[in-house]
């Protein structure tokens, strides 16, 4: 009995631990950026929210911010309307090379980021769409496109094969069924793929900085601004960057998980 | 002559290499209550997915009103499905599920909602129209893919297995609600299931199917006490199947000897044994008697008691004739509590010979 409960505490200590160990920067990154001393040390200054000002009044930033958000928003739809039309196509026809396609759609996330930037960049430099928008666009909705496909097979296979003929029986044609069955079975996948995409765009760093060009997205920036100089303006723009994630993949496990207790 | 409403003429379905049914033909006529009953993977569930136009034919034709039904996809005919699942949209209300076949058929929403509850209402579930379909039981279920089934006022109604996922009880209280419903409404129903009490209970006509191939059609009386062949024999009822050669052929009779004794069934007129035949006959368990006293004439086989299998007031009792052979008889608790089978060494099955039913070579 004391040897298990030392084992409890002794696991529990060490997920603690874990914790502290993914969220202390966030933390103090935040908590620095309401301090007033320019170098992060302690003892802290006082509270300021002059960083938050700054980054309010630099029109770069303000740019950057529009693009990363032009960015995130293309990327969720591209990447959720492929991811649900794979996921359905997996879910609707049986065919020879199945095996083979699944494997391709998924295959982009375990490419090294920083291979499908350089990959993407040469590959758009051809194409002679480089340094755009819409370049990163395509980048980000091609690596995230995966995520959307995994989330909303998994819902897929969640759906009673009869339904979507149970809709035909009723007298709904194909786009009918799609429209009026599948869409919505499927809606909580979508909105939380969506949320997830979004967030996984906003903070990607690798692809955006290689293939941005003078377009710079919110990442990008951090790092142009922390490059040879340390200001505090990071740990503002940092925060809020935390925060937009942190809200889109709490919305995405939020309606995934109420929709499942309702099922049940 | 009125045309049949549903005619499968010669109709196969292939799966890859796999027949799923082979050469059916049966017609079903407008108001019928037919089952079609048989075991898993005989194709009866295939059978009703052609009808509703979820599966098309490999080979053959199937007809509705006389008209060739092959190409017509499935949203665009009048034969709603309910589903062994029920496959009630989840996301949708009780009223919602209802109204879908209608607004399918592009009728107004008030025209819809109007109809949808009127359905809900006659099915008793009135109540929960704004429920969620999570939220409701079984029973409540079953009645909403009713509902959802017959608002849009089909001709005929295709039912797969619908009661399997009930409990007993229930399933009784269902039976009665759809003969009600088919009486009242005067439609076709055609109706799916490996039960026998199910199919027995509510059609008017049974289809009996084993691998794809029909084994027999007829009421459920005609399946019961004269079954065709030795398939639906065996998967129909308590039947004692003994086979034995022809020794000699009469006018209505036929003397059958094999390891159990020698035995005379009356034949029917279809039927024509010759004699050196290896043939079966089937003692239904309900029409055999036994006694502790060995009868004087008549087809007896003497036995001895294995087991028993007490259900309510009738009893059946397993019996083991001496060349090691399994035979059943069923009798009523209170004739069995008459007689002293426990004393008994050897008991002596019997029955008349008009009890004896020839099935033939097969």
């Amino acid at each position: 009995m004391t040897d298990n409960r030392t084992l409890r505490w002794f696991l529990f200590a060490y997920l603690a631990l874990v914790f502290v160990f993914i969220f202390a920067p966030i933390f103090f990154s935040v908590v620095f950026s309401f301090n007033s001393d320019r170098f992060p040390t302690i003892p802290l200054g006082s509270f300021t929210l002059k960083w938050y000002q700054t980054v309010w009044n630099d029109p770069d930033v303000w740019e950057a911010a529009r693009t990363s958000l032009t960015v995130s928003l293309s990327t969720a739809t591209i990447a959720t309307a492929l991811g649900f039309a794979t996921a359905y196509t997996d879910y609707r026809y049986s065919f020879r090379l199945k095996p083979i396609y699944l494997g391709l759609v998924l295959l982009p996330p375990t490419i090294p980021l920083i291979i499908m930037a350089l990959a993407m960049l040469a590959w758009f430099a051809k194409l002679g769409i480089s340094g755009q928008v819409m370049s990163i666009i395509i980048a980000h909705s091609v690596l995230t496109a995966p995520f959307a496909m995994a989330i909303i097979r998994l819902r897929l296979s969640q759906m009673d094969p009869s339904l979507e003929a149970a809709a035909w029986n009723l007298g709904a044609n194909e786009w009918s069924a799609m429209r009026r069955v599948i869409v919505p079975f499927c809606r909580p996948a979508i909105i939380s793929s969506f949320c997830l995409t979004a967030a996984v765009s906003f903070d990607e760093f690798a692809i955006s900085w290689f293939v941005s060009g003078l377009n710079k997205t919110i990442p990008v920036i951090i790092l142009e601004i922390v490059t040879g100089n340390i200001d505090p303006q990071v740990n503002a723009i940092g925060s809020f960057v935390f925060l937009v994630s942190m809200t889109l993949v709490i919305i995405a496990q939020v309606v995934l998980m109420t929709r499942r207790k309702k099922e049940n | 002559m009125v045309a049949p409403l549903v005619e499968f003429r010669s109709v196969v379905k292939r799966f890859d290499d796999f027949v799923a049914v082979e050469d059916v033909n049966f017609t079903i006529d407008a108001g019928e209550f037919v089952a079609i009953m048989g075991p898993s993977g005989c194709g009866k569930t295939t059978t009703l997915r052609m009808l509703a136009g979820l599966e098309a034919p490999s080979e053959g034709n199937i007809l509705m009103d006389g008209r060739v039904m092959n190409d017509v996809p499935a949203h665009e005919r009048d034969t709603p499905l309910v589903w062994q699942s029920l496959a009630l949209f989840p996301f949708l209300t009780a009223r919602e599920n209802v109204e879908f076949g209608l607004q399918m058929r592009g009728v107004g929403a008030a025209e819809c909602r109007r109809r949808a509850l009127e359905w809900l209402d006659r099915m008793e579930i009135s109540e929960f129209a704004e429920r969620d379909i999570a939220s409701l039981s079984g029973g409540q279920k079953q009645r909403v893919a009713l509902a959802r089934s017959l608002v849009i006022e089909p001709r005929i109604l295709l039912l797969d297995e619908p009661l399997s996922a009930l409990d007993a009880n229930l399933v009784i209280r269902m039976q009665s609600v759809l003969t009600k419903l088919q009486r009242e409404l005067g439609i076709t129903f055609v109706y799916v299931t490996h039960s026998q009490s199910e199919a027995f209970a509510m059609a008017d006509r049974v289809v009996i199917m084993s691998r794809g191939h029909i084994s027999q059609i007829g009421s459920p009386k005609d399946i019961y006490r004269a079954p065709a062949n030795r398939f639906v024999a065996e998967f129909v009822g308590r039947n004692n199947i003994i086979s034995g050669a022809v020794t000699k052929t009469a006018a209505k009779t036929v003397t059958i000897e094999g390891s159990l004794g020698s035995f005379t069934v009356q034949t029917g007129q279809h039927d024509a044994p010759r004699k050196g035949d290896v043939a079966r006959f089937v003692v239904a368990a309900d029409l055999a008697q036994i006694s502790v006293k060995k009868p004087n004439s008549g087809n007896v086989i003497p036995c001895s008691l294995i087991s028993e299998e007490f259900i309510g007031s009738v009893v059946t009792l397993f019996l083991e004739a001496e060349d090691g052979s399994e035979l059943k008889v069923q009798l009523q608790e209170r004739e069995l509590s008459k007689m002293n089978l426990k004393s008994a060494t050897t008991i002596y099955l019997s029955w008349a010979d008009e009890h004896g039913h020839y099935i033939g070579v097969d």
